[in-house]
């Protein structure tokens, strides 16, 4: 369990993470959704206390990271930088951090059987590939049997036989009843892993959603139609579960109704139509979307304001 | 997991293998076996520190058979018992990059975030990384000195210019040397915690122990000479020679001075450490 509240982060005059509330719930995956420089690092960072935040707090399994007997054991953590010295072997790497939580040489052995780095567990750091170093790091954060697994971008740099790896196994870890909580700037990763979302931009929680409904949102068809006499065909077609956008004049994105209806009631009204054509936006798209707006509207925008901004639109 | 967590449901069906992670603490003594750990297996360690100990001997030998050889006419200082360790002019730096690196690599690396990941509160992992390294320094500085005493007076005394640890001041000399040694790798230590950095860190060490005491030599004026004696290097060299010379300060007075240098640098580490971002 990861609960932050209003946790802010500022360097300088630049806010890296700004008022972020969110809960992170045991038993699933839980995707944590930004593009880069979003913030995600530096709130995973201020999870297990490398960065002090400016302002708010930050709890693990109920209490600040710190403050527990056995950190190691209650969140294992990946970050994104390398965190290994480079001349050192993976296997000691180990034997050092496992030491200091006073874990036993049986569990070294047991995480690098678990993420296969067995063959070149004598190696230096230092010579392993992107992908290597990407086990080594979470096998780093097993070594404790955490309760809440934070890992940052780990499938950077691993091969397609790693990604799928990592996604069974996020998978069993949460449903061992743990808290995993995962960052990805790849939208299309989070849909097939994450069963819940919390996406961030600019420091700001955009969407805190279940990836359900995440993708019943972004895939909602709408349609796009252009007329000479939009104002009135609005008006016409506004109702009960219809949203219409428009971003420019003569045009309106329909969401609600079918292509079919909108042309027969457009018939029924006597109003021209230059362009009648659905519209599907995928999950990349839509992410996009809603990262893209909270760069261009710098204000807070809470889950329900973004849906009515764009109706308002 | 401490008994203190919330408790996690795990479903039976989904139980995982017993694991052998146990049940650990983050204790002054884990963190000091985890530094120990660090320390032995960078061969950087003991390259350094073996190049430390060489220092200390090859030049002691090589000053004992100078020094038996030309024996008449040398300056008191060369023919005390503490000439003999002068080795320990280069020896201070070898050791001191050492303490320097133990933490700087952990920053060059970002080591570091896996080590306060696992040690939050991370003033022990500063107390076990100066403890570790302090025992290692002193153990293998005082065992050199002597190396670099004994090994001398085979020389000193194959000219007839033997001497005795019984000596006056010889004793505190040799030993002296040692704990001078290991103090100063303390210091490049509290160092690398400050700046953080390989270069900037053995920068500001040879700074502290070479450049600085020479400019307060060419500065004029009382005072200048009066600093002088307090900076690391010439407290701690007070303590560590057999002879007494002018302008500096007594013996016991220097190591107290030397300590307090140390200690304030480690102070302001334990602060810094605490304080900044990792």
């Amino acid at each position: 369990m990861i609960e932050a509240v209003g946790l802010t982060k500022r360097y300088g005059d630049k806010t890296a993470v700004d008022d972020l509330t969110f809960t992170v719930t045991p038993g699933v995956v839980t995707g944590f959704l930004g593009p880069n420089g979003a913030g995600k690092s530096t709130t995973m960072r201020m999870i297990i206390g490398l960065d002090a935040p400016t302002s708010g707090t930050v709890l693990v399994n109920g209490r600040r990271y710190d403050e527990h007997a056995a950190p190691l054991h209650e969140v294992g953590a990946l970050l994104e930088a390398r965190a290994i010295h480079t001349s050192r072997t993976a296997e000691n790497h180990l034997r050092a951090m496992a030491a200091a939580t006073g874990i036993k040489q049986r569990r070294v052995d047991e995480v690098i059987d678990l993420v296969g780095l067995r063959d070149v567990a004598g190696k230096r750091a230092g010579a392993f590939s992107l992908g290597m170093g990407q086990r080594l790091g979470i096998a780093s954060a097993l070594l404790g049997d955490p309760a809440t697994v934070m890992l940052d971008e780990p499938i950077n740099g691993l091969d397609p036989e790693g990604i799928l790896w990592v996604r069974h196994l996020l998978k069993e870890l949460a449903a061992e009843g743990r808290t995993v909580f995962v960052s990805s700037h790849l939208m299309s990763e989070m849909a097939l892993t994450a069963d819940h979302l919390i996406v961030v931009g600019r420091g700001r929680l955009i969407r805190d959603v279940s990836t359900e409904d995440f993708i019943a949102s972004a895939s909602a068809n709408s349609v796009r139609v252009r007329s000479p006499q939009a104002e009135q065909l609005r008006a016409l077609l506004l109702g009960p579960g219809v949203t219409i956008a428009s971003e420019h004049a003569g045009e309106l994105d329909v969401t609600g109704l079918s292509s079919d209806q909108i042309g027969s009631r457009a018939a029924t009204a006597g109003l021209t139509l230059y362009e009648l054509s659905p519209l599907q936006a995928s999950l990349e798209e839509a992410f996009m979307e809603l990262t893209k707006d909270s760069v261009e509207y710098r204000s807070h925008v809470s889950d329900n304001e973004f849906l009515t901004r764009k109706v308002a639109a | 997991m401490s008994t203190t967590t919330i408790e996690v449901p795990r479903p039976a069906s989904a139980e995982p293998a017993p694991s052998a992670a146990g049940v650990g603490r983050v204790t002054l003594p884990n963190v000091a076996r985890s530094e120990w750990i660090k320390f032995r297996t960078l061969r950087s360690s003991w390259v350094t520190l073996g190049s430390a100990v060489l220092a200390m001997v090859a030049i002691g030998l090589v000053i004992g058979y100078n020094v038996g050889k030309n024996y008449t006419g040398l300056a008191p200082e060369d023919v005390a018992p503490s000439g003999i360790l002068q080795g320990y002019f280069l020896a201070q730096l070898l050791i001191g990059v050492l303490g320097v690196l133990f933490v700087s690599g952990e920053y060059g690396t970002g080591m570091i975030r896996s080590t306060l990941a696992a040690v939050p509160r991370r003033v022990p992992v500063l107390v076990a990384k100066s403890v570790v390294f302090g025992s290692i320094a002193l153990v293998t500085m005082v065992a050199s000195t002597f190396a670099a005493y004994f090994g001398g007076q085979l020389f000193l005394s194959s000219y007839g210019h033997g001497g005795s640890l019984s000596d006056p001041g010889a004793l505190r000399a040799v030993i002296g040397t040692g704990v001078y040694l290991a103090l100063i790798g303390l210091l490049g230590g509290a160092l690398g915690w400050i700046i953080r950095s390989t270069a900037g860190g053995i920068s500001t060490l040879v700074g502290i122990l070479l450049v600085v005491p020479v400019v307060f030599q060419l500065l004029p004026g009382a005072w200048a000479a009066d600093v002088l004696k307090y900076l690391p290097s010439e407290a701690g060299g007070a303590f560590v020679t057999s002879v007494s010379l002018p302008g500096t300060l007594a013996p016991w007075t220097g190591l107290g001075v030397l300590v307090a240098w140390v200690a304030a640098a480690m102070l302001a580490a334990a602060v810094l450490l605490r304080r900044r971002d990792a």
